[in-house]
């Protein structure tokens, strides 16, 4: 054979990095390479993440029809009023669209959908054949929005244009377009905040809302998990913007911060520690003494009610080695201060879209000898799994049949759990679950000789 | 009348929920069953992750599928470069024997030649002799039902040669489970028959735990096997539904001269006694005892349970071949098919599920090309009490309160669609108890209080 193929892709080495070990720093935030079988979805994927839990809104996909089927009401945003989030509508674009152009369809659909479900809001996403077919998805929405008199808006979330973070881009697009007043309107600020990046998987936010509400703190919208039409349109009175998961959100923040001088902090509730911090810098950042005094007073309680709980987990968890690959950055800072708070130490950690502030906290945090990887694919996390000598791993659908192959505990860190992660409550899920799996008796079965040990128990 | 347009229009321009997936979906199922294959997606990143993440989170199993990532600039000047190093990195970090690629909207859309570029790939890295085999499969051109048997049609028209008489039967098998795949080699190995079973995921779909992990699981069909198809005494197709331009069958027939016998899946009395019927045509072989004991032992549970199905009235939904195989139990057992869909479209379905359903005593109503929300309706009209297909149909469940007997592909929420077994006569008394259970723990649930606010009045 002409060529080499021994070791590992060379066009991947500059995402790869170990604590300690290379001073060099860390690619990220770019195009992945083709054949690296890449975790990592599209645009699409990232827009659509980010605007399916506007639960009275028409999520109208315009395009072939895999588009829509592999996301139809896969996530586990929870509403508390409207469910039409939970279906996916498309276009179905066959061949002869192809040739033709799809935007006679595409009109006829808004209109059947609008009739059908008296929808104030229609999100219209692109994919991967609609920006090279060229309908013109910018002048159809906005005859259909003079038509019926309601919010249609474009979502320009091409599968090829970018990665997924060019779709939580495209996602924020869309959502200040719905959120700009008209011209004539004078916003009234009130003392509300508004919460970015949380979308309410397994009711988070609302475990975050009772906090606030706990802290005198009023919740005006949350991007936008639970969020409706007009709620999203009060955006703007808000005083504070406080961002969960910044990877997705951080664009619209500063945006916001732009047009609407609506500053924002950086916080996450993943962990007691970033829950506390977090919540005493909401009460900080709002500058109000009753609100400061009745965080501490919540935090005491409740940190001291987690603690006690966890530290059963803790005792039989103590020393074991955990490898995290997740969809965003905070998510994993977070994760590894949350292990630290179990007794785990972080041997991996990577993300598929984390920026590059991101991975420099990251690295601050880990202990030398960590492997930090950016866009990580298969290949790579069993290699890496395999040489630190991970007992879990923290991942999503796609690696968790690798975790499970490799005899390794897996935890679900994804958009379609069931059960909650975020708050002081999410810390005693987490810890529960590290121990359901890192302690199942099942790997007992694994190492056990079997058949090859000749030796029958005959009791 | 008018009610009735309005729908046909309706239906046209939306899908509402999906019922079926797109074209590389089924190429890339197809491929898995060839031992040591890789797949390469050539498209945007997503579409690849998504069809991974989708036959994951069924099957449980690590599914590593590559991509070409096509990205802006691949889009506007062509893809060759990006596809031409996703074939040098699968290669490297897979080393597989063979290599398959499909096509999307996108790359169809745009014009790309893969098989010139492939061609090239391969005399410039001087290996001609490598399997490269591809497939156009846009997302835009037939659903996921169509792209598996049409990648399986394409693989033959590239490996497949006039080889010297054998005396094996080519068993070309459509998407059932692996536990399915293994009961059809159960029983071929009872009547001792010689065979290539095409394509065979049964081990890399549902592979056994075992150490040291390897990224290439063992089994599916012999490269080798593939090349000399064309050598066999006949061609059994569990492909009844398909049509003549996308059969696998039909094309070793016109090219080599192979006799096709075109069967339903073997479910169901009459279908498992046509497979059955034709290996002993074929052959000349006798039925061992044990198979006709499990016939034997097929009728005496349908007589059993005859009462309780005649309660059923089900929506079945799915694939088309699926369908098909599925309507047959029902009517065979007296529950009656009252909506028989498919979100595909195959002209030949309605005809064959027609005289499937002639002597029931109600008109069935059957619905092609469809979605989740006229299934729904019609179920509704229809009186369904009981639903068999993939688990997307738990919005039947959710929407309509019919409860639902999972079956095919994909299934999401619960485990084990991988391991459950419904072909053959044992295979069927299995589904066929599924289904008979079902009815029966609805009506203990509800008989107590449906007969009493039925009947009982104040004295």
């Amino acid at each position: 054979m002409a060529e080499d193929l021994a070791g590992s892709i060379t066009e991947r080495d500059e995402f790869i990095v170990t604590k300690g070990k290379n001073k060099k720093q860390l690619k990220c935030d770019t195009d992945s390479s083709a054949g690296c079988v890449s975790q990592r979805a599209c645009v699409y994927c990232g827009a659509r993440v980010v605007l399916n839990p506007i639960t009275d809104a028409i999520h109208l996909v315009h395009g072939p029809i895999g588009c829509a089927t592999y996301t139809w009401d896969i996530r586990g945003s929870l509403s508390s009023g409207a469910e039409l989030y939970r279906n996916s509508f498309s276009t179905d674009l066959k061949e002869q669209d192809i040739i033709f152009g799809g935007a006679k369809k595409l009109a006829a659909a808004i209109d059947g959908l609008v009739e059908k479900y008296q929808a104030k809001l229609v999100f219209v996403y692109s994919t991967c054949i609609v920006g090279v077919i060229g309908d013109d998805l910018e002048a159809i929405c906005s005859a259909a929005s003079r038509r019926h008199n309601i919010e249609v808006i474009p979502v320009e979330s091409s599968g090829f244009i970018g990665n997924k973070s060019a779709g939580y881009r495209a996602a924020g697009d869309a959502l200040l377009r719905l959120i700009k007043p008209s011209e004539s309107a004078v916003i009234e600020k009130n003392n509300s905040i508004n919460y970015l990046g949380d979308f309410n998987l397994a009711g988070e936010a609302w475990i975050i809302q009772n906090y606030l509400r706990q802290m005198g703190v009023e919740l005006n919208v949350t991007f936008t998990g639970d969020s409706h039409y007009t709620a999203l349109k009060s955006a703007p009175k808000a005083k504070l913007n406080i961002i969960q998961c910044a990877g997705s959100m951080i664009y619209l923040a500063g945006k916001m911060e732009e047009l609407y001088q609506i500053p924002y902090i950086q916080i996450s509730f993943l962990g007691i520690e970033d829950t506390a911090a977090s919540l005493r810098n909401i009460a900080a950042a709002l500058g109000e003494e009753s609100m400061i005094a009745k965080a501490e007073e919540l935090i005491a309680k409740e940190t001291a009610r987690v603690e006690n709980i966890i530290k059963g987990y803790r005792a039989k968890l103590e020393g074991k080695k955990a490898a995290i690959f997740v969809g965003g950055g905070f998510k994993a800072i977070s994760l590894i201060k949350q292990f630290r708070e179990i007794g785990i130490d972080v041997v991996m950690i990577g993300t598929q879209t984390g920026r590059k502030e991101e991975y420099e906290i990251m690295n601050e945090l880990v202990d030398d000898g960590t492997v930090i990887l950016d866009d990580a694919n298969p290949a790579e996390l069993e290699k890496f799994m395999m040489e630190k000598g991970a007992n879990l791993l923290v991942g999503g659908v796609k690696e968790r049949p690798l975790a499970y192959k490799l005899g390794i505990a897996f935890i679900d860190h994804n958009h379609d759990r069931k059960h909650p992660l975020s708050g002081f409550e999410g810390a005693i899920n987490f810890a529960e679950e590290v121990y359901s799996t890192v302690c199942s008796p099942v790997w007992k079965s694994l190492n056990a000789l079997g058949m090859e040990s000749g030796v029958v128990n005959h009791g | 009348m008018a009610e009735k347009n309005k729908e046909n229009v309706h239906f046209r321009n939306v899908n509402e929920n999906p019922c079926n997936m797109c074209m590389p979906m089924g190429g890339i199922l197809a491929l898995k069953g060839i031992e040591q294959s890789m797949v390469i997606v050539h498209g945007s990143q997503g579409c690849s992750t998504y069809m991974r993440r989708h036959i994951a989170e069924h099957f449980n199993e690590p599914v590593d599928v590559g991509s070409s990532s096509l990205n802006e600039k691949g889009t506007i000047y062509g893809g060759e470069k990006n596809l031409r190093q996703a074939l040098d990195n699968i290669r490297k970090v897979y080393h597989p024997a063979l290599i398959g690629i499909v096509t999307t909207c996108l790359a169809e859309t745009i014009g790309e030649d893969i098989e010139r570029i492939t061609g090239q790939y391969l005399i410039d890295k001087e290996m001609e002799e490598f399997p490269i085999v591809t497939a156009s499969t846009p997302g835009y051109g037939g659903s996921h039902f169509e792209g598996y048997f049409f990648t399986l049609k394409r693989i033959l028209m590239q490996l497949t040669e006039a080889v010297e008489k054998n005396n094996k039967i080519n068993i070309i098998i459509p998407n059932i489970s692996p536990a399915d795949i293994r009961e059809i080699k159960r029983m071929l190995a009872l009547m001792q028959i010689e065979y290539v079973l095409y394509p065979d995921f049964s081990d890399t779909l549902d592979r056994p735990f075992a150490k040291p992990y390897t990224k290439m699981s063992n089994g599916g069909t012999k490269i080798t096997d593939i090349r000399s198809m064309g050598g066999a005494v006949a061609t059994i197709q569990m492909g009844i539904t398909i049509e003549d331009g996308i059969s696998p069958g039909k094309y070793l027939e016109e090219e080599f001269g192979i006799p096709l016998y075109n069967i339903a899946i073997p479910m169901g009395v009459e279908s498992t006694d046509a497979f059955i019927n034709t290996l002993v045509e074929i052959t000349g072989k006798n039925v061992p005892e044990s198979i006709k004991q499990e016939r034997g032992r097929l009728l005496d549970g349908m007589i059993d349970s005859h009462k309780y199905n005649f309660q059923g009235r089900s929506v079945i939904f799915g694939e088309p071949e699926m369908v098909y195989a599925v309507t047959k139990i029902c009517v065979e057992n007296g529950v009656f098919p009252a909506v028989v869909a498919t979100g595909s479209q195959i002209g030949k379905f309605n005809q064959l599920v027609t005289a499937a359903v002639a002597d029931c005593l109600e008109q069935s109503k059957i619905l092609i090309e469809t979605d989740f929300s006229h299934i729904l309706a019609a179920s509704k009209e229809g009186k369904v009490n009981i639903g068999i297909g993939p688990s997307d149909g738990r919005y039947l469940t959710e929407k309509g309160d019919i409860p639902l007997v999972r079956l095919g592909f994909p299934i999401h929420d619960r485990v084990g669609g991988q391991r459950l077994l419904s072909v053959g006569y044992t295979g069927t008394m299995m589904l066929l108890d599924r289904i008979t259970n079902t009815l029966l723990e609805n009506k203990y649930k509800s008989y107590r209080s449906s007969m009493y606010e039925k009947f009982y009045q104040q004295g």
